[in-house]
């Protein structure tokens, strides 16, 4: 029984994201990172890797640039890595992507445990980790913040896992598809020697052929929704005013009047 | 065509304020479209979310009371959701984008093979089809997105909608179903709910108050909290507080933590990394308040105070207890 870890690379957490003259997106020179909130995906995979003796797989759907968030996998303890892209995944809306990455967990087989992120950064959602587990039939549970307990022999699990009112614990069977939080392990990060060894991977990449699937199913064009058009954020008006007075109370009294004003209070 | 379905998420009989939201932005495309606005209300005990519904302009509930609902879990609600989406073919379905929300559409929109615009903060209908503001790159841009389909879904960002006005003496038809799955199909238990009291939900609040590396550590928040208390206000912090064991991470805000989006963000003693930003950049009011001038908070806010945060805190609680008494 093997864990599979899905995962993308994103721009680094720190750039100045925004849209250029031609209406594109851009980052400048900042590099691609593994986005973020893999690092606890990833980590858990090698922590439950390391305790119970299963294979561990990271997934990436997207071109080229996506090889680098796989090594970063490998470098960290991921057994093997497999990349999905074909001419044509441009473009692909969520339902497209989370239809390639169920059929390629159906492809590794033997799949106990699908480990996501809370979400992916870049394309700002989470639908696809419950499109995956729908296209799979399997169960899904997001927001997990433990593992309380799995046993991979009797295919069962415990996780808590975080909703707006509180913490939920919950028992599932497996095979199961989890979107785990920040604070559910401190992330490992790789050693320079391992970076080096994971640099030279050769890391298969899988179309839609490989899959066994319809190509219009993953394709930007067989896709339903499409993204017309990108526009930076409205800039705020005018610059901050900072309020000034004899002490702190008359800064305070000043500073109420405004917010009065404001209609925020 | 069976118009608008607007799925209400609720937790042990109450509404979600996310909900009404989406409820609301419902109503006005289902008059757009000329189209009847139907609430789905699932879950147990649920009579008075049912009337509320009405309340908050539903011309029709659909409502499934069971055991089996008790306790949100995708499985059963999902199956029910599919089945009456099949049976009803509504064009257009709805939800707050909750935790709940979010991944019940999710579920549902991949089942149907069907277009999802998700967490947007605009919708409208352009050529009977659903386009949406989806903000990006944990919210450092906007993309425009459209949906093509006979049945669209989309989840709406709390607080980016207004709830409609309430009218008690709205009322209307409801249609009672069966579940789909009986408690043997459920392969996912509920074991237990530890539910945390007394503070805001940050997703919900109108005010927060929230602080960063600048209170020093775990006792500094005490005027924060006295802050956020006299406000009725939701505490966040920054992730370098929570990094530091400072507050439990339920508080954190920003591009690992919450999104938040409040009338009014006070800032205390938070520099306001673009990471911390991401998460509540879109107030309508900011107010920051640090020792260093140049912090990049002043960057973004309206209103400033440059000072001690231990100083200016105590005098603005004060303040505020005089001009408003205690809202907590």
């Amino acid at each position: 029984m093997q864990i599979v870890v899905v995962t993308k690379s994103t721009p680094d957490t720190a750039a100045k994201v925004e849209v250029n003259a031609s209406g594109a997106v851009t980052w400048g020179d900042a590099q691609m990172v593994i986005n973020p909130w893999d690092e606890y995906s990833v980590t858990e995979a090698v922590l439950l890797k390391e305790a119970h003796k299963v294979k561990t797989t990271i997934l990436s759907v997207g071109a080229e640039a996506h090889t680098d968030a796989l090594k970063q996998g490998l470098a960290i303890g991921i057994d093997e890595a497999v990349r999905v892209w074909e001419t044509g995944m441009e473009g692909q809306d969520t339902l497209s992507y989370a239809n390639a990455v169920a059929a390629a967990i159906r492809k590794l087989g033997d799949v106990g445990l699908v480990i996501f992120g809370r979400e992916l950064v870049d394309v700002a959602t989470d639908a696809h980790i419950f499109m995956v587990a729908r296209k799979l039939g399997w169960p899904v549970l997001g927001s997990v913040a433990k593992i309380a307990a799995i046993d991979f022999a009797a295919q069962t699990i415990r996780v808590e896992r975080m909703i707006e009112e509180g913490k939920v614990t919950l028992t599932s069977k497996l095979p199961l598809v989890i979107s785990v939080l920040k604070g559910i392990n401190e992330p490992r990060y790789p050693s320079f020697i391992n970076i080096r060894k994971a640099s030279k991977a050769t890391i298969p990449a899988w179309g839609s052929a490989d899959l066994g699937i319809d190509p219009n199913a993953v394709s930007g064009a067989g896709s339903h929704v499409h993204t017309t058009g990108y526009q930076n954020l409205p800039v705020r008006q005018g610059a901050v005013q900072i309020i000034d007075g004899a002490n702190e109370t008359e800064k305070a009294q000043k500073l109420v009047a405004r917010l009065i004003e404001e209609k925020v209070l | 065509m069976s118009g608008v379905f607007v799925f209400i998420d609720q937790f042990g009989g109450s509404a979600l304020p996310a909900a009404w939201e989406s409820l609301g932005a419902g109503r006005r495309l289902a008059d757009t479209l000329g189209v009847p606005l139907t609430a789905l209300i699932f879950g147990q005990n649920i009579s008075a979310v049912t009337q509320e519904a009405f309340y908050y302009s539903a011309d029709r509930v659909i409502a499934c009371d069971d055991s089996t609902l008790a306790d949100f879990r995708l499985e059963p609600y999902v199956a029910l959701l599919d089945k009456v989406i099949t049976e009803q073919q509504p064009t257009i379905v709805l939800a707050g984008a909750t935790t709940r929300g979010r991944e019940l559409i999710a579920a549902a929109a991949a089942d149907a093979n069907a277009a999802l615009l998700p967490d947007v903060i605009e919708i409208s209908l352009e050529n009977g089809t659903l386009k949406a503001t989806h903000p990006i790159y944990a919210g450092k841009v906007l993309s425009t997105i459209t949906a093509t389909g006979s049945t669209q879904f989309a989840t709406l960002r709390n607080r980016a909608f207004p709830a409609p006005a309430v009218d008690s003496t709205r009322t209307g038809e409801t249609i009672t179903v069966s579940p789909v799955l009986t408690e043997d199909q459920i392969l996912t238990k509920v074991d237990g709910l530890e539910q945390t009291k007394g503070e805001a939900n940050l997703g919900d609040a109108r005010i927060v108050v929230s602080a960063g590396r600048g209170v020093g550590g775990p006792d500094g928040f005490k005027p924060v909290r006295e802050l956020a208390d006299v406000l009725g206000a939701a505490l966040g912090a920054s992730r370098a507080t929570v990094d530091a064991g400072w507050i439990p991470y339920a508080h954190q805000v920003g591009q690992t933590g919450r999104t938040v989006s409040p009338d009014l963000y006070i800032a205390v003693g938070i520099s306001g990394a673009i990471q911390h930003q991401a998460g509540m950049r879109t107030a309508k009011v900011i107010v920051a308040i640090n020792k260093d001038p140049d912090a990049p908070i002043f960057k973004l806010a309206q209103y400033g105070i440059v000072g001690d945060l231990f100083k200016v805190l105590p005098a603005l609680t004060q303040t505020l207890r005089e001009k408003l008494g205690s809202r907590s």
